[in-house]
């Protein structure tokens, strides 16, 4: 993977924070110039990594390369990088001037060399004039000009740049983000950004890379990502879409929603199951619900600014988000019409949940760290077995005390007439289900499985 | 009547607080032996005080005073802002332990810290004097210091220290010339109080000044008292204690004003701006 125009190599990078893994085997590598964002909800290890760059925390397992060269071990004042940090951190007890001159007195440079760079800089970030001011005095989004001065100052061949922008309001955003890619531009030096708003990332980045739980889930152009996000998630986390489970019937042709699409994806098999997502503006809407591929009846149309977004019901009993620059009326029938190029299919791994265990005795299993009942399987206690259990037949409780064992909702999305959800045992084991419940982000349920619903088996010797 | 009777209060209060201090001021110029006796308005015993007409070990008292609370208050600040680093940087139950472990000093009585300091100067065959009285008070001046620095880090912001390391700063460089400057209104707050801890301690000195004649003032006039009587110069120096200490509040209190001010006039030209 190491190209020749690579500034930052990232190698196997994992990281163990007490008991949970913040970085999951990290493979990246990112060319000179390019700006690259770090995308991701909270917790998902984009910092972390930003911070092993950095050199702020010590590197355990893997490496991390500069032009080639291995700094994993190198500390950070050696390391010719620089960082513009969430808060800004300046230096309350220094003005602007010697704020940005730091970098430059620890270099013992001349003083005219200093002088000549900070008014440099300060023009670049239109702060002229500036010099003598106190940085308590200055608003956040002055401080945070005067945090990518006193990054920049130092001709970095890396720009680290943490949630720059974070703690500004909306429109001073806009306006440092424009500000940002044009330094960028002019400067040509590259630029890691880490952000967890994807619009932003999607404005500013050649590259995004999609982060969750540890994990790169994706990497690419802000097009790809958004056009061929690789799985539910990445597409649910950037823009809007509809999210469906869908059957691949044969190349070029998906079922989904009750109906069959022309599609463009090919190799997947046939009657193969898959996810698609279709982006909100992606579907046409046709007033005379017998020219559309399939139809629904307006249930809502909320003014969005430059478009209307729509949520229409369809017979089948599917919801679909619609994007529109025309409004249609509450409760008028329509048709609806999708484009092959914009139906989106994406792999699906499993369809089914598939457990590891142990018997405890012919009729009871210790799997995802509980005890449950079972159908009778005539099997020795400490016999190994796997366990099918299908996404709908795991019951999630209210109350915790009903359930086997303890979990957390740790990822949810509608796929249109039901929710996919993703929880997390107490003990870190993982579980789908599929379930016409409303539930949120880290509320805490029971698992329960009835002892029909499971399929053992016995599990492979090499297992 | 309701403000009389508040007004009465908050004097009666002043006057059971000051009087005893105002009475030495004022039996401070005259020449009676005995504190109560007025025989006129005189300067002598100022004049005596200072040229050396009582026992001139008074004067070694109060130099052994002075010199103590420097040496204490200024080590106990070295030692008090690298110990709050270092328990800055600690986190969960280490932290709660050494932060339980460094009040347990301050609220221990004077008396319990004087004997254990003694048993143990005893104990190590360190000889009693000026040595083992200074290591007393850094003792317990520390964990005032301590206390002092830590709020100022917690306030900081933690990407501060890491910004000057990004900048090209070693280690110690960004202690120097970042850390160091924004906690250092947390050292001064901690050498003063250790400073006036020290003046004030009779407890602890007396249990490790050992038997070689080392005095500090409180000492003295504990021994002087016993004696027979308090000698009347210690009038004069008493009411010049306490003028100083006034004054130092009064600087202490305009300067925090002047800088409120400075602060105000500040963030006025921001919302001008």
């Amino acid at each position: 993977m190491a190209g020749k125009d690579a500034i930052i190599e990232i190698e196997h990078l994992s990281k163990v924070f007490g008991t949970t893994l913040a970085l999951n085997d990290i493979n990246l590598s990112i060319k000179k110039g390019e700006f690259v964002t770090l995308l991701g909800p909270s917790g998902c290890g984009k910092t972390t990594l930003l911070r092993h760059i950095a050199g702020f925390i010590k590197v355990e397992e893997g490496r991390i390369l500069m032009e080639g060269k291995d700094i994993s071990e190198v500390p950070p004042f050696r390391r010719e990088l620089n960082t513009v940090f969430q808060r800004y951190a300046l230096f309350p007890q220094l003005d602007v001037y010697d704020n940005i001159a730091f970098g430059l007195k620890l270099k013992k440079l001349p003083e005219k060399e200093i002088n000549k760079r900070v008014k440099k800089m300060l023009k670049m970030v239109s702060m002229t004039g500036y010099e003598g001011r106190d940085v308590n005095s200055l608003s956040g989004g002055q401080q945070q000009r005067v945090a990518i001065a006193r990054a920049l100052v130092n001709y970095p061949k890396v720009l680290l740049l943490d949630e720059p922008l974070a703690a500004l309001d909306l429109k001073m955003r806009k306006d440092m983000q424009i500000e940002l890619k044009e330094i960028h531009k002019k400067l040509g030096i590259t630029f890691i950004y880490v952000t967890h708003d994807q619009e932003e990332a999607l404005t500013l980045s050649d590259t995004i890379v999609v982060m969750k739980d540890g994990r790169i889930l994706q990497t690419g152009s802000p097009i790809d990502i958004y056009n061929e996000p690789k799985n539910a998630f990445v597409a649910d986390f950037i823009g809007d879409s509809n999210i469906y489970d869908a059957v691949m019937i044969e190349d070029r042709r998906v079922s989904f929603c009750g109906h069959e699409f022309e599609c463009v994806d090919e190799g997947f098999g046939n009657n193969a199951p898959a996810e698609v997502v279709i982006r909100p503006e992606d579907i046409y809407v046709l007033p005379n619900p017998a020219a559309g591929q399939f139809t629904g009846v307006v249930r809502s149309c909320t003014f969005k600014g430059v478009h209307y977004e729509m949520f229409v019901d369809t017979p089948e009993g599917y919801e679909v988000m619609i994007q529109d620059y025309n409004a249609f009326e509450v409760g008028s029938e329509i048709g609806m019409l999708i484009k092959p190029q914009d139906i989106q299919v994406m792999h699906v791994s499993r369809v089914e949940n598939i457990f590891k265990g142990e018997m405890v005795d012919s009729n009871h299993v210790d799997m995802i760290g509980g005890v449950f009942e079972c159908p009778q399987t005539g099997f020795e206690r400490g016999q190994k077995v796997t366990v099918r259990v299908p996404y709908d037949k795991v019951d999630l409780m209210d109350n915790v005390e009903d359930g086997t064992v303890c979990a957390n909702i740790d990822f949810l999305l509608y796929k249109g007439n039901h929710y996919a959800i993703h929880v997390l045992t107490e003990d870190g084991y993982s579980a789908r289900v599929s379930t016409n419940d409303v539930w949120d982000k880290n509320d805490m349920v029971g698992i329960k499985i009835l002892p029909g619903d499971m399929t053992i088996e016995k599990a492979e010797e090499n297992d | 009547m309701k403000k009389f009777l508040a007004q009465a209060y908050i004097w009666l209060l002043l006057i059971i607080l000051y009087a005893p201090i105002v009475i030495i001021a004022v039996f401070s110029f005259t020449e009676a032996k005995v504190m109560g006796n007025w025989t006129g308005f005189s300067t002598n015993l100022y004049s005596s005080l200072f040229t050396g007409g009582i026992n001139s070990s008074l004067i070694t008292a109060i130099i052994n005073t002075i010199s103590i609370a420097l040496i204490a208050a200024m080590v106990s600040t070295a030692l008090g802002t690298v110990a709050a680093i270092g328990i800055h940087n600690l986190r969960g139950w280490r932290r709660q332990a050494i932060t339980f472990v460094n009040n347990i000093p301050m609220m221990n009585p004077d008396i319990i810290t004087g004997i254990s300091l003694f048993i143990l100067f005893v104990t190590i065959g360190l000889t009693q004097g000026y040595l083992t009285v200074v290591l007393a008070h850094i003792s317990f001046c520390t964990p005032y210091v301590v206390l002092s620095v830590m709020p100022r880090l917690t306030q900081m912001n933690p990407n501060v220290y890491e910004a000057a390391l990004d900048l090209g700063a070693t280690p110690m460089q960004a202690l120097r010339k970042v850390i160091i400057p924004d906690i250092k209104p947390g050292m001064i707050s901690g050498f003063i109080l250790s400073f006036t801890l020290s003046i004030d301690d009779f407890a602890v000195t007396l249990f490790t000044k050992g038997n070689q004649g080392l005095e500090t003032l409180s000492t003295y006039i504990y021994a002087d008292a016993r004696k027979g009587g308090l000698t009347p110069e210690l009038r004069p120096l008493m009411t010049i204690i306490i003028f100083t200490v006034l004054l130092l509040l009064i600087i202490i209190n305009i300067r925090s004003l002047k800088i409120n001010k400075k602060l105000n006039e500040k963030n006025g030209k921001k919302v001008l701006v």
